[in-house]
This record gives structure tokens, sequence and C-alpha cells, in this order.
């Protein structure tokens, strides 16, 4: 079944790396976004952007099954990778989560080495490598999230004992030890200072070479800095008194906010709300 | 008149400000904090005493014999209580042995994977209620289960079975509190990068989890070491030194126990002795699981 | 990067899937199994007390001779001991312990020498109880001998009071700990609410805090309860194990738990199922009033997280 999925993505492998069809995202009866469709090109960053609570970090989740963790929640409609739909039955998640790594807010590297860290995916994903192979696999990670020059004389300390930024850095390369072919990205700079913040950004447009990015932040200004598209998700009051969220304008970053066709888009991006 | 309020400060509505003990409600407010004060020191009484007795009685018998040879027949002097030291250690490793993987497999459960929480709920519950069985309760369970049925007859395994009923709840309620602790995040960026459900649990959350887990395990342990209810008739005693697991055995707590109740002053002072091994025993176990829980990760 | 370059070995096999899912049905095996225990150990016993069901019925639970060698066995001497020990030894501890538990709560004495008084009364509770009852039979008896004697009165020793006492100290920790969480998991604008209108301390704690704290504390009364009517070792050295109901509480008596102790290794035939019938009753006493406790304790935590 699983070679069967691989070998499916290798013939469709195709200009999209993500097709969203006409998504709705339920917790319980509760429904939390409607009605996304939306293509994510690979080798790009695409930035998701949008008040509190319009479901972009819940949308960002569903592109690697993380909402499985969630017990009331449940989604209609298909995201599809490669062509074959992540949420058909007899898709593995923890195979999704192999090929499609996450970075998330707080910076939360493993209470183990440094080292560790980054070996940790490699080793539970069947690395079959010797120590050699695994030192020469820590220390690539380590420099694509440009990390190596900061670490590599303290590998054998705790992952604890570096400043949140470098944290940052550290669970960037640990994500991308594991070759994922997309690195999801949940706000990663919403803990960090200013100075982290542009070192992450840097990483983020190196990193855009190898892999498909997608990111979740508050921060328009970082949307325009680094993304190649943007997706603006809104929220609308419903008549039961809650909030859906919804895809209200999806384009090439310019364009979002040089030239929004929504007027919602419009007064987000200038400020005016959220 | 009112022009001597702010100027004197002997006015009548500012000294009302002032401490005043005669009043009423002051009095009041004296003797309560006195009286709870007094309560600490009654409870404080009994565990200064006890502690007192148990050194200054026990202290005098602490030689080396006294964890080399075995008890004295009644009535002779000298001796030692080595046989129920080691039985102690054999009764209480199986009991850990049972125990520890049962109960940290039970609280993963409890905190990974339990997904509607009703189970868990019904199962917390239930090992709480255990919690307060008495603990002679496990020792006819036991009793029951294996000493008459022939399965193990009276023995150290039955013993270290009954000790293991008593520390499960523990090891349980410690273990499912230090995986509570532990953020999700770290379950997030595991899974995140294709980890299995087992692979988080094992390599991730357990020995990020682990300081606290022994705190438990260690405390559990000592308290099962002072048992003595459930042991009377499974692990039932031995005057010799330990003959396999299936044989009876004797331990400390027994000891204590069998030699307190005799007329014989001999064997009264290694009841002594070991209450101050027991009672050591305790008191250093706390106050390693206190310095152990001060450097979690967590 | 395409999906090609993806290295096969990461795909999952089947072997690490079957594992996962061993591993998961194997906690929740575990888990199911710990909650059913305390059902076996009910089961298992009532089954070994079913001879002596059969002979005494009820019966057993208000007569009250116990005589193994005419197979004769009735438990109300030892259920009328294990209640009353532990009444006593709840009117002894209740207040000792309230008194200890709002001391604790209170800013009356810095933190760092709270943590120790905490440390110590873990301690209290953490002492093996068969050491309690060797200190009670060469310590405690002796003394409340002497302390009768000053009023002319006869004293034999072992006695349903030396227990109580015995017992007292042994749960007073219970009492304290649950206590002092209720009173410290109260809502802290609560306390500045009452003080804030000019209430005194003594008057907060007692028309405030005591009040909304009061179902914990009742929670960790019937724990208490419950402890000091299974306890065994300290009322067995103490308490002179005679079969019989005397009202003075200076005379011996038995508990159901004593009673346990002391026969179970040597008892054969009926009487080892008439135990096990003392033991099932203990089961239900004890089962009742930890099962009240735990819902009223768990329902103070519901409200309060």
């Amino acid at each position: 079944m699983v070679e069967q999925v691989a070998a499916q993505t290798n013939q469709t492998k195709t200009s999209t790396v993500f097709k969203i069809e006409d998504c709705d995202i339920y917790y319980g009866s509760y429904k939390a976004v409607r009605d996304v469709s939306m293509e994510i090109p690979p080798n790009q960053i695409t930035s998701f952007i949008g008040p509190s609570g319009c479901g972009k970090s819940t949308i960002l989740r569903c592109l690697n099954r993380l909402n499985d963790l969630i017990e009331i929640f449940h989604l209609t409609g298909k995201i599809l990778y490669h062509g074959q739909n992540l949420y058909d039955s007899d898709i593995d998640p923890v195979e999704v989560r192999r090929r499609i790594g996450m970075v998330f807010q707080r910076p939360n590297p493993f209470p183990k080495t440094i080292y560790d860290n980054i070996a940790y995916g490699p080793r539970i994903n069947g690395f079959k490598g010797d120590t050699d192979e695994m030192d020469a696999l820590v220390e690539r990670s380590l420099k694509r999230a440009v990390l190596w020059d900061e670490v590599k004389d303290k590998l054998q300390e705790s992952g604890f004992s570096l400043s949140g930024g470098q944290q940052q850095r550290l669970c960037i390369a640990r994500a991308v030890a594991v070759d994922p072919e997309v690195v999801l990205m949940d706000e990663p700079c919403s803990a960090l200072d200013p100075i982290s913040t542009l070192k992450i950004e840097e990483l983020m447009m190196e990193l855009r070479e190898k892999y498909t990015i997608v990111i979740v932040t508050h921060n328009m200004q970082q949307a325009t800095r680094v993304a190649d598209k943007t997706a603006f998700f809104n929220a609308v009051p419903t008549e039961s008194g809650g909030k859906v969220g919804y895809l209200a304008e999806f384009n090439d970053t310019q364009e979002i906010f040089g030239n929004p066709k929504e007027t919602a888009t419009r007064d987000y991006v200038t400020g005016r709300f959220g | 008149m009112t022009s001597f309020r702010g100027t004197s400060p002997e006015s009548p509505s500012l000294a009302g400000l002032r401490k005043n003990s005669s009043r009423p409600r002051d009095v009041f407010n004296i003797i309560m904090t006195g009286l709870s004060v007094l309560c600490v020191v009654i409870t404080l009484i009994p565990l200064v005493l006890v502690l007192a007795f148990v050194t200054i009685q026990g202290a005098g018998s602490i030689t080396p014999a006294l964890f080399t040879e075995l008890p004295p027949p009644p009535g002779l002097e000298g001796g030692g209580i080595a046989n129920a030291i080691i039985g102690t250690l054999i009764v209480v490793a199986i009991a850990t042995l049972i125990s520890v993987p049962f109960g940290v497999m039970a609280a993963v459960y409890l905190s990974e994977f339990s997904k509607d929480g009703q189970v868990a709920r019904w199962v917390r519950f239930f090992t709480n209620v255990l919690s307060g069985v008495p603990s002679i309760i496990s020792g006819v369970f036991v009793y029951a289960l294996l000493v008459r049925t022939g399965l193990t007859g009276y023995s150290a395994v039955a013993g270290g079975v009954a000790l293991a009923v008593l520390m499960l709840p523990t090891i349980i309620r410690t273990t499912d509190e230090a995986l509570n602790i532990i953020p999700q995040e770290i379950r997030w960026a595991s899974i995140g990068v294709g980890a299995s459900r087992y692979q988080t649990v094992l390599q991730i959350v357990l020995p990020a989890a682990i300081p606290s887990i022994l705190t438990g395990v260690t405390l559990a342990i000592a308290r099962a070491a002072g048992e003595t209810a459930p042991l009377i008739f499974t692990a039932l005693f031995s005057s010799f030194w330990p003959n396999g697991i299936l044989q009876p055995i004797a331990t400390l707590s027994v000891l204590v126990y069998n030699f307190a109740i005799v007329p014989f002053e001999p064997q009264q002072e290694l009841a002594w002795a070991g209450s101050l091994i027991l009672v050591l025993l305790v008191l250093l176990t706390s106050i390693i699981a206190r310095v152990v829980t001060r450097q979690k990760t967590y | 990067m395409t999906a090609s370059d993806v290295p096969n070995t990461r795909s999952r096999t089947a072997g690490e899937k079957k594992f996962d899912g061993f591993f998961v049905g194997l906690t929740t095996a575990f888990a199911i199994g710990t909650g059913l225990l305390l059902l076996a150990i009910s089961f298992i016993i009532l089954m070994a007390a079913i001879p002596a069901i059969r002979e005494f019925g009820l019966q057993f639970v208000i007569a009250s001779t116990w005589n193994p060698v005419q197979d004769a066995y009735g438990a109300l001497p030892m259920i009328y001991g294990t209640l009353v020990s532990a009444f006593i030894a709840l009117l002894i501890a209740v207040p000792l312990g309230l008194g200890v538990a709002i001391f604790l709560s209170e800013n009356f004495i810095p933190l760092k020498i709270r943590t120790v008084l905490v440390f110590m009364i873990e301690l209290l509770a953490a002492i093996p109880s068969v050491v309690y009852g060797l200190w009670g039979i060469f310590v405690l008896i002796p003394a409340m001998k002497w302390f009768f004697g000053l009023f002319g009165l006869q004293f034999i020793g072992p006695s349903m009071l030396t227990a109580a006492l015995i017992l007292s100290i042994m749960i007073l920790p219970i009492i304290i700990a649950i206590s002092r969480d209720s009173l410290a998991s109260l809502p802290p604008d609560l306390r500045q609410a009452s003080l804030g209108i000019g209430a005194t301390r003594w008057g907060t704690i007692f028309r405030v805090l005591i009040p909304a704290a009061v179902s914990g504390i009742v929670g960790g009364i019937m724990l208490a309860l419950g402890r000091a009517m299974g306890e065994t070792m300290a009322a067995t050295m103490v308490i002179g194990n005679s079969n019989q109901i005397s009202l003075s509480l200076l005379e011996p008596g038995n508990t159901i738990a004593s009673l346990l102790a002391n026969q179970f290794a040597e008892a054969k035939g009926l009487q080892v199922s008439a135990l096990m019938y003392a033991a099932f009753v203990l089961v239900i006493m004890t089962l009742v009033v930890n099962i009240l406790a735990q819902v009223i304790v768990s329902n103070v935590k519901a409200k309060y997280d």
C-alpha cells in the first residue's frame, strides 16, 4: 500500500505540491473553516495570513495530518499531495509526516543533546548509515539551518542550552534532517526577537531552493519579505454566533499587498483590522 | 473640633487605625493564631518522639553482626537481621519488577492514548479508589489467589505480588502526572518528523519524564519496604537465609512485628534496629526524591 | 528535491506498524487491567468467603462470638472496634489537622520554614505503620499508664484508646495534605475580597475560606476515615485483640484488619472462609468511604480546574 502511494506520488509529480479542494473543517459539529480551495506550488514560499481565528493554522496542520491528534477534528473535501488525497482511508499519517515536516510556533527541541535532536528523525526513519554518515548528516542539516558554526563545538550539550533563536533553527535543522519535500512553519518567529527573526527569514529564502515551504504568519512585513505567494484568510461571524474562516484571496504576494482584489484583504493589509 | 483632625494623632477617628491588642476581635485573632501554632506543635510531637526513640533504641544495635548474622533463637543474645534485610530487598525487587512496567504502561495509556477520555476517567477513578484499599486486603487477595490455591504457597513471590498491588496506584498516578507535565509541542515535534506512536513515547516522552517517574517509583518502593500487613500471611517469615523465591522469606517489617510482641529483650532490640533501618530508608528516599524532583527538565 | 529521492527505508514496514498497534494495545490492556484489579480483588475475596456466607449469612455481622474451636463466627465486635477506633481517631485528628492546614496555607511564617514543615508532615505519613506499632507498645502505652496512674485509674495498656491515638497520628498527614490543598486552590480574589471589606484574617478564614473549601476538607476526612478503618499493624499491636465488645475505651478491643493479621497464617477450614467474609466486609466498608471521598475530591478539583 505504502509503496503504491509512493509510486503514485512519483508518477504524478506535478507543478503543484498541494491541491486543496472544497475543504470544510469541523471541530465536533462546529465548522471552523469553510470551502477552501487552493494550489500550492513547489520550491516557493507560500504564506498564510489573516486575523486570529481565521483557521490559517488549522489549514496548515491539515497538510501533514497533525490535526489527527485532535479527537473531535474532521475534514470534508480533499487535500491532494501530488494528486494523492492525504485523507484517503488507506493513507498512513505517519508516512505523510515523514515527507511533510513541521516547525512549530515555539521552539520545541527534545530534551536531548543537539546531536540527538537532529539524529532522532533519521534514526526513526530507518537510517542505515554508520556513525560517520550520521555525523555527516547532522553536520549537513545544521549547516542548512545555518546553525553549524554556532554549535559545532557543543553537539553533546542539551538542546535547551541554546538561545530561543538558535533553538528554532535547531528545530528547522531537525525537520530538514529527514529530507522532507515540504516544510510547514506555524508562526516560526512569533516567539523570537527581531534579530533571530531576520536569521530565520534568511534561512527560509535559502531553504526554498530545496524545499517547498508553507508558513503561517501574523506578521505582514514577514509575508512581504519572504513569501512568493500569499493566501489571505478571513473570518466572518456565523448565524449561530461563532466564527468561520474562509480563504478570501490567494495570489502572488505583490498582488495581495499591492493590488488586492477583495475589500477585506485591502482592509487587512493596510492595517484597518486584524 | 475638625481643625484638630489633621494635626493631632490622638484624635479619636485616627486612633482607631492603630493596633489595639485588647480589642475583642484582635484578641480573637491572637488566640486563634496561637491555637493553630499549637496544632502544629502537637502534630510534630509524635514525629519527634518516634524518630527519637527509634534512633536511641535502634542505634545501640547497629553492629556489623546486624547485617551479617541470622536472628538468635528466642531468649538468646546476639545475632542480626541479615536474612530479613536480604528478604526485604528480594520481595521489594519482585514487587518493583511487576508494578513498574505494569504501572508505567498503564499511565502511558492514560496520558498518551486514551482517546475519548471516558475509559481513562474510569481507570483513574478506580486507581484512586484502589490506593485507598487497606494494605491488608491486598494480602488477603494474594492469599486467596496464590497461597491457598498452592500456586506459590507462602513465598517471596506471593509477598512481592501483594506489595505490587499496593505500589501500582502510586506508580500510575506519579507517572501519569509526570507525562502530563511534558509539553505537547515535544510530542508534535516527534510526530512531525514522522515518528510512530511507540517511538514518540519510548524515545521522547518517557525519557523526558524519567526524573519524575523515578521519584514516584522511589517513594513507592520506600512505602512498600515498610509494609507489613500484606506480608504476614503471604511471604510469612523465616528464621533462616532466603531459600529461593518460592519459599517463605523473612522481611524487615514482619521481623519488627514478630519481635515486638515477644517477651525477649534481645529480640525487641533487633525490632528497634529493624525499625531504625526502615525509618532511615524512608528518610533517605524522601530526601533523594526531593532533590531529584528539583532537577526536572520541565 | 523530488519525491523519488526519498529513500525507501522511510516507509514504515509492516512490522513497525504492527508493533505500533501492539504497543498501544498493550498499554490499553494494562490500564484497563488496573481498573479491573479492584473488581478482581473484591470478587476473589467474595468467592473465598462463600462457605462462610452460606453458613452464617447476614447473621455474621450482628453475631458477637468468634470461636474457632466451635467454628462459630460473628464479626460484630471487630466491626464495632473498626468503626469506634476510626471515629475516635477522626475526633482527635480533624481539629488538629485543620489547624495545621490553615496554619500552612496562610502566610504566618516564611515559605521556607513552611516547606520544611510540609516535608516533616509528609515524613509522618511515610513512617511504616509497624514502627508506630512498636513505638506504641514500648513508649505510648507506658506513658498512658503513667498518665492514668496520676488519676488513680486502672489501665492495663493495650486498649481501644491507644489504638485510636496511634491511628490519629497516622491519618493526620492525609487530613492536613488534602485540607491544605483545598485551601490553597481557592481563588486568591476570594481572600482579597473578604480582607478588602475589612474582615480580619481569622474572620476571613472562618467565614469565607473554610466554607469555600469545605467539600475538599470533607473529602480528605473521608479518605482519612478509610485509612483508619483499614490500618492494620499499628492497631493490631496496641489494641489488645480482644474479640468482645467493651464500652470502655480503656479496655482492649479488636478491628477487622487486626483480626485478619492475627489469625490468617494459622487459620484452617471454615475459619479461613470466615476471615475472608470479614475481609469482604472490610472491603465494602472502605470502598464505600473511599468512593464517596473520591467523588467529593474530584468534584472539588473539577470546580477549580
